[in-house]
């Protein structure tokens, strides 16, 4: 599904990616550790196309496809979703507004109709109840005046909507007591399938006990510097990130 | 070319009897402010007040002073009807009544929903009573102008105690078809104590030629009354528009408006209200939304000359390519004024490199236990907000659309009157199609 060869890159000229090589098959959940400043969160914005970071070498293929040569709003049509690490207020537009957009604007993409408001509600109604979120929630504008764990709730909601083929999950557990984990995570188990892969990019092991992985790669200073199953995770708890950072 | 000043001078100084039947004060008033127009003519900019505001294409231009009477047709009125609203409508064709187009649906006993002119005849002793009360022709020779030679305009008065379900829609239309067309109706509105009412002020035009309105509303809000008035814009960019709206409330009175600028060449509008007692609440919001080179002015001042008032005021605009914009906003806070409250925000959206607006939020406090606060954003469309919109599929148009009609919302949301709502949505996502 993905293929990340080489990937280098730099925000404000300074390099912060020097060389990731990745490659995530459907079904699979691939963890990414790394201490503060490793560059799992710029892998992230790379991946979802946001605007300041400079691609300096290597390629990102996507089920097929160069996904470098994309714009954003064409990568999430494509299939690729990223869980922000910091969800945006937008004030005066509901969940409902925009996730009525997002999908209508993803189907006019893949040449399909309008979904129709009746289905449109039948599919908010289902999802809503697969991640546990209040559907009083969806008429709020979208994460205005949410609490941490809501925000990070409302993201799998609209991950769980958009159904798409690689999720991005960046720290997705940080600023979460162990009630929202434990929601989110069971949000995210219920909707992976055999179809969909995803990338959970987290800075604490304990995230993993939840979503359990297939592989966990560890990022230090821009390049993976270590990959193993999900054992990998329990070692690193153990002996914190140095004796990775150290073994180079 | 003679400038407009002397055109109206020439042509008014012959005929002194403009208004048949009109009561003897009235006469009186029009005399005066012929005379403040004639002394001081137009302002210019070197007056603060009118420093960002440039009448040179109105004051340089040849309007055709008085036209014949005009109607107009059915099919080009339905254009600018709101869709299933049930309202009492005044038709004022180029600043004049138009009975054929009007229609009231509203009769009780000694309520008036009609013209000016007509309301001269059966109501002369209020008339005379309010005209030119509040709005002062000293002020400025846009306001002296109206009040010495506006022919007509909508007369409403409300007679104690009653509440309008059906709101009143003052739809002028400035056909400009034949000619060049200045179009001058003078607007009185009274509520009088515990009255309601929805007061729907619109301005459209047709024709290829210019046109210049040049309007006062004046609103007497008795006590205990809730007058909501919209004002509207929608004139093509031939036009051109200078409105004051001036406000007086008595004691316990709710005054709240929405004033919404879409189109037009250049506009400059005026609304202030004066806090005559206590217990009142003055509530002002204002959108402007503009493109090309248009050119939005809007001055207001809550005058709070009592204790124990709040008014609250919030505009928004929203500036496209090379358009202008101005927010005055004066919160004027007098010695006796102890108590109040008084709110005022101005937030702007720039969408292009070219468009500019001057803000100047103001506040005059001479009472020593008020609260009051002010102040004014001007910004670009949030980079985080449409990235984290793109993440989710949405294009940037999209995108885009979507932030700026969340924007522009706040102020269009709480509208009481829904057909008004939605047409005023639809009116909206027209604009932001267009973008």
């Amino acid at each position: 599904m993905l293929q990340i060869k080489n990937l280098k890159a730099t925000i404000d000229g300074k390099e912060i990616l020097k060389g990731i090589n990745l490659e995530v098959k459907a079904g699979e959940v691939h963890a990414i550790m790394g201490p503060n400043g490793s560059g799992k969160s710029t892998l992230a914005s790379v991946l979802s196309g946001k605007p300041g970071y400079e691609v300096t070498g290597g390629e990102v293929i996507f089920e097929g496809k160069n996904l470098l040569d994309f714009s954003p709003e064409d990568r999430a049509r494509e299939g690729i979703f990223l869980a922000f690490q910091y969800p945006v207020e937008i004030p005066g537009v509901s969940t409902t507004n925009f996730m009525k957009t997002s999908l209508n604007e993803i189907r006019k993409y893949r040449g399909l109709e309008p979904i129709s408001s009746v289905e449109f509600l039948k599919l908010m109604k289902a999802k809503a109840k697969l991640v546990e979120l209040d559907m009083a929630m969806t008429s709020r504008a979208v994460n205005v005046g949410f609490s941490g764990g809501e925000k990070k709730r409302n993201e799998i909601f609209q991950l769980a909507m958009m159904e798409p083929k690689l999720s991005v999950l960046d720290e997705t557990d940080s600023g979460l007591d162990i009630d929202a984990l434990r929601i989110v995570s069971e949000g995210v188990n219920k909707v992976r399938n055999s179809k969909n892969a995803f990338v959970v990019i987290t800075h604490y092991q304990r995230l993993l006990n939840y979503i359990v992985p297939d592989y966990v790669h560890v990022l230090s200073d821009g390049q993976i510097v270590t990959s193993g199953g999900k054992e990998l995770a329990y070692k690193l708890e153990e002996m914190g990130y140095d004796w990775v950072t150290n073994n180079d | 070319m003679a400038e407009l000043k002397d055109k109206i001078i020439e042509k008014y100084t012959s005929t002194e009897n403009l208004n048949n039947g009109e009561p003897v004060e009235i006469k009186h008033i029009r005399d005066k402010a012929k005379e403040y127009f004639r002394t001081f003519g137009f302002p210019n900019r070197k007056m603060e007040d009118w420093k960002f505001f440039d009448s040179k294409p109105i004051i340089t231009n040849d309007f055709k002073l008085v036209t014949e009477k005009q109607e107009i047709e059915k099919s080009v009125l339905n254009n600018f009807l709101i869709q299933d609203l049930k309202a009492n409508l005044i038709v004022l064709i180029n600043g004049e009544y138009s009975k054929e187009n009007s229609q009231i649906i509203t009769e009780r006993k000694n309520l008036f929903i009609g013209s000016l002119k007509e309301g001269m005849k059966t109501k002369p002793y209020i008339l005379g009573k309010y005209f030119a009360k509040y709005a002062d022709y000293n002020a400025d020779g846009f306001t002296a102008l109206n009040t010495a030679f506006a022919p007509d305009g909508a007369f409403i008065y409300i007679p104690k105690g009653n509440l309008l379900k059906d709101p009143v829609i003052i739809l002028n239309i400035l056909d400009s078809r034949k000619s060049k067309v200045l179009g001058q109706p003078r607007n009185i509105i009274i509520a009088e104590a515990n009255s309601d009412v929805h007061i729907i002020e619109e301005y459209y035009s047709i024709g290829e030629n210019d046109v210049f309105s040049n309007v006062v509303t004046e609103i007497h809000t008795d006590e205990n009354a809730n007058v909501q008035y919209y004002k509207i814009q929608n004139e093509e960019a031939n036009a051109f528009h200078v409105g004051t709206t001036q406000v007086f409330q008595e004691r316990n009175s709710i005054f709240t408006s929405i004033t919404l600028s879409w189109g037009g060449s250049v506009t400059r509008n005026n609304l202030n209200s004066y806090m005559n007692s206590e217990g009142i609440e003055c509530n002002f919001k204002g959108l402007y939304f503009l493109t090309g080179k248009q050119h939005v002015d809007n001055h207001t001042l809550a005058d709070h000359a009592n204790p124990n008032c709040n008014s609250n005021e919030l505009y928004k605009g929203i500036l496209a390519d090379e358009s202008n914009g101005v927010f005055n906003g004066k919160i004027m806070v007098r010695q006796d004024a102890q108590k109040t409250n008084a709110y005022q925000m101005n937030k702007n959206i720039l969408l292009s490199d070219t468009a500019s607006i001057n803000s100047k939020p103001q506040l005059e406090i001479f009472a020593d236990d008020v609260k009051c606060s002010h102040g004014a954003t001007t910004g670009q469309i949030d980079k985080e907000q449409l990235f984290y919109l793109k993440a989710r599929g949405i294009g940037e148009k999209e995108g885009k659309k979507l932030l700026i009609f969340a924007f522009a919302n706040e102020i269009i949301e709480d509208i009481e009157v829904p057909e008004l709502k939605e047409y005023l949505v639809n009116r909206l996502n027209e604009k932001l199609e267009k973008l």
